[in-house]
């Protein structure tokens, strides 16, 4: 899929597939052509070279047949500020053939003393919960959820994530975009990491962060990393970063015999570590990893 | 947390029933809005009130109510299909409104057909309300029998022009400016369009122009039907054809959804 606007190429060559039943996350750094990619596939652009297909159709040319099965919830707005959020959500459901309950869902997305509020009263996370339960009140095969939980407290996203799991459980897809890596890697089945509009990763998120093992502790400032790394199995990496955070990163997960050898290095010194750690890596490792660590601006 | 199916099932209500529902919706947005009650309701009730109990201008003899009800309802029409309109709809396009139904079923015919069922539901209340309160007021119209269709015709292509004016002016500005520009083309029109002060009272010259706007043209084409007991006035009614046409076909082709 290509898209460019005027000079700019907002999504360059990316090659994706998501697969029925699974939720699929797209993650990306703002301006990664997340949200171009799935108003492609929405139906509401046009992708300037490249096949697109959702459901087996062309959101171009389909969009008659694909927009009852397909719910969509978009980055912000698109409901009416001064309608209250039941009557919001009851329309919607009126515009379908077998919606699903508007009590039952406002309540599910915790809504129900907000239903008679005005769209523009709710806060930010409440106005996310109602775009979300109107992007399935249709009962749709398939939802593109563009940063659902942005800008929601945690109590809200915990019970959204409960929400897009039961959807899955349902049978239903989900393409979701996001810039969290605990979303992408709680949720998804399947994520795809894009930047500057390509694919720069995909896979499963245990595929994603391998079997990459790291040790974290904390000691004095200034010990000679050098002389850690002859202690520890070729291919390892260690560094101090920030002053007095060291960190040790191995292939494969960390063996006893490595956390032996850390701290026998550091008992030789006369070095007591704390909050040692181990951990593996993270999805937001990888992410930095491949994009960059620096600001965009 | 109740349990709740998403098992998929997806599919289109059936068109009436999108369409009711969109329609209700907008009519209830609409009479819950202060501003456009304001303007829809109690400027034209004012107005026709304190003209109609008050000498304020010369209407020539005759009596002032006979002359200001039809005026009155070309206002209402204009404020309805033109300024509530262009507002409601600029708006909606500024907050995504427009964009998140395109992802419904609700296709776009459907849409313009529920905002067109919206305005007329809503002219009608002001019909009912301006009529009864003329009435009131001591207004006897003074029609031939073919005012039954002559009216609503007039007031249908009327609604037709304001329409396509709204939507050229809601679909291509930007949502403030279309407030600004749609409230100085009311109180503009309200002037200079026939509605309280007669086209007679400005220079010989301008008055033919005058009536070519589609205020003009509506409330000079109302007056002669319920004032004059007139047949259909043929100049009026392909005035306000011409407008109709032209601001559908350039809103049609200029419009931008989002």
């Amino acid at each position: 899929m290509v898209k460019r606007y005027g000079q700019l190429t907002a999504v360059d060559g990316l090659s994706l597939t998501a697969r029925g039943g699974e939720i699929t996350a797209i993650l990306g750094p703002n301006g990664a052509g997340k949200t171009t990619t799935i108003e492609i596939c929405e139906g509401y652009r046009r992708a300037d070279g490249g096949t697109v297909r959702v459901l087996g159709l062309d959101p171009a040319r389909d969009g008659r047949r694909l927009r009852p099965r397909v719910g969509v919830m978009l980055q912000s707005g698109g409901i009416p500020p001064s309608v209250p959020a039941g009557d919001y959500l009851r329309l919607l459901g009126r515009l379908h053939a077998h919606p699903a309950d508007p009590v039952a869902l406002l309540e599910t997305v915790g809504l129900t003393a907000a239903a008679r509020t005005p769209y523009k009263r709710l806060s930010g996370g409440q106005q996310q919960r109602l775009s979300l339960a109107a992007s399935v009140i249709g009962r749709p095969e398939l939802v593109f959820l563009d940063e659902p939980t942005a800008g929601m407290d945690p109590q809200a996203r915990h019970a959204t994530w409960d929400l897009i799991s039961g959807l899955r459980a349902a049978g239903v897809s989900v393409i979701l975009s996001t810039h969290f890596m605990e979303e992408a890697e709680r949720l998804s089945d399947y994520v795809a990491i894009i930047d500057r509009g390509s694919l720069v990763a995909s896979g499963t998120p245990a595929e994603l962060t391998g079997s990459a093992g790291q040790l974290r502790f904390r000691a004095e400032p200034g010990l000679d990393t050098d002389s850690l790394l002859t202690a520890l199995p070729p291919g390892s990496a260690a560094k101090e970063s920030p002053s007095g955070h060291y960190l040790i990163e191995v292939h494969g997960a960390v063996e006893p015999a490595l956390l032996a050898a850390v701290t026998a290095w550091c008992a030789e010194r006369s070095v007591l570590p704390s909050s040692l750690r181990i951990e593996s890596r993270t999805l937001e490792d990888v992410f930095l990893e491949l994009t960059g660590r620096e600001l965009r601006g | 947390m109740t349990a709740l199916d998403f098992t998929p099932a997806p599919g289109a209500a059936p068109m009436r029933q999108m369409i009711t529902a969109q329609a209700v919706m907008e009519t209830r947005t609409l009479l819950r809005n202060g501003e456009q009650l304001l303007l829809t309701l109690i400027i034209p009730l004012l107005l026709l009130a304190a003209f109609s109990l008050e000498p304020l201008v010369n209407f020539g003899g005759g009596s002032r109510v006979d002359f200001l009800t039809p005026g009155i309802i070309a206002l209402a029409v204009m404020s309805t299909a033109f300024t509530s309109q262009a507002i409601a709809t600029g708006f909606e396009r500024r907050y995504g409104v427009l964009k998140r139904l395109g992802a419904t079923p609700l296709s776009r015919a459907g849409l313009i057909t529920a905002k067109t069922a919206t305005v007329i539901a809503v002219e009608l209340l002001q019909a009912a309300v301006i009529v009864a309160v003329a009435a009131a007021l001591g207004w006897g119209p003074h029609a031939s029998a073919t005012a039954i269709v002559s009216v609503p015709l007039l007031v249908l292509l009327g609604t037709a022009a304001f329409s396509g004016l709204a939507l050229l002016m809601a679909g291509t500005l930007r949502a403030e400016a279309t407030l600004a520009a749609a409230n100085l083309v009311y109180i503009v029109l309200l002037g200079i369009g026939g509605v309280v002060f007669p086209l007679t009272k400005f220079p010989a010259g301008a008055r033919p122009f005058l009536e070519l706007l589609p205020t003009g043209a509506l409330s000079t084409g109302l007056r002669s039907v319920l004032q004059h007991a007139a047949g259909l006035p043929a100049g009026n009614t392909v005035t306000l054809a011409v407008w109709a046409v032209a601001g559908i076909t350039l809103a049609a082709r200029t419009f931008r959804w989002e």
